[in-house]
């Protein structure tokens, strides 16, 4: 096995890229922000018997420490302008996951006051269905997410400053 | 039946001319006044029959079923009594203004704010009438019978086969 580990034992070699996505997909750190109905589910995700903090996935309670916001639950026309300042006040790279029917398209609230899908205002990364969704289809969405992650182009030439980062869905 | 209720013989008594209707459902009393001595009529069951307790202040649209398009109901407790009463005003459009109940019961202050977001009626000697539910910059009143559902900005939805 020579040739596959010629700095000895103790040493893995990787691309830069690799190294960052890792990171980044191993630790991602949620806005605790909750809406509606789906924010239980979300709790319940977080709590003991699914427990996200197996995928380094640990609720933050400040958006400046975040880098993934869960839109869990109906988005209100009045909350909107809230939603929109917490993303912007989230370093980059962030992503957005649209949790429930009403945050993927607006569900059963076909009504003037309710925003008709999350995706009207924030670029949303992963859609996951259901009113609310069961605990897995939540922590299936954030697989699909790290899956996203993982699969990032020049996330570390980006971090440094060279070129854009290209997503994961795209590239 | 209503004829024996103490609030509704006590009003027949002193608002005889104000009376529109009086009518007894379920156990539940509501008596339905003119606008004009709506305030009066208030202030006397508090003060005289102890309807301490303003429970809820709303209105009702009966747009194109009614001369008058507005009703307001006024929903009463009495705490000592244990007595609930229902007062209703009729309200036209054209002259879409109550006077305010803030004045006999504080908690009709946000109530009326409810009323006034929602259905567009003013109110009175109302301390501070401003928007409580939609944003300050909304437009229109969305429980109006004649508010577009999915709100004005988008095309009405017409059944899932159209």
């Amino acid at each position: 096995m020579g040739v596959d580990n010629p700095l000895g034992e103790n040493i893995i070699t990787t691309s830069l890229d690799k190294l960052v996505n890792w990171s980044r997909k191993s630790s991602i750190w949620p806005m605790t922000f909750g809406l509606a109905c789906c924010a239980i589910e979300m709790m319940a995700t977080g709590a003991s018997h699914n427990d996200l903090d197996r995928f380094g996935i640990i609720f933050r309670a400040s958006p400046r420490q975040s880098d993934c916001i869960i839109i869990a639950g109906t988005v209100t026309k009045k909350m909107l302008p809230v939603i929109k300042t917490v993303y912007e006040q989230m370093p980059e790279p962030k992503w957005v996951v649209a949790m429930g029917a009403c945050a993927c398209s607006g569900g059963v609230f076909d009504t003037y006051s309710v925003v008709q899908g999350i995706d009207e205002a924030l670029p949303v990364d992963v859609y996951i269905p259901g009113c609310p969704p069961r605990p897995e289809a939540l922590l299936f969405g954030l697989m699909k997410l790290q899956d996203k992650i993982w699969n990032d182009k020049n996330s570390f030439g980006s971090a440094i400053g060279l070129g854009t980062r290209i997503d994961g869905a795209t590239a | 039946m209503a004829e024996n209720n103490r609030a509704v013989i006590r009003l027949k008594e002193k608002f005889a001319s104000s009376i529109i209707d009086i009518v007894e459902f379920r156990g539940e009393v509501t008596v339905t006044v003119k606008k004009d001595s709506i305030l009066d009529v208030l202030l006397f069951l508090k003060q005289s029959l102890q309807y301490n307790l303003l429970t809820d202040v709303t209105a009702v649209d009966y747009l194109g079923k009614k001369e008058e398009r507005f009703m307001m109901v006024y929903q009463l407790y009495s705490i000592p009594n244990k007595d609930r009463l229902r007062i209703k005003t009729p309200v036209t459009e054209t002259d879409c203004n109550v006077p305010s109940a803030t004045q006999v019961w504080g908690t009709a202050n946000w109530l009326e704010r409810e009323v006034f977001d929602l259905f567009g009626i003013t109110f009175d000697k109302h301390p501070d009438l401003r928007r409580i539910l939609m944003t300050d910059d909304w437009v229109g009143h969305p429980l109006r019978k004649d508010y577009p559902l999915q709100g004005p900005d988008r095309e009405p939805y017409k059944g899932r086969l159209s």
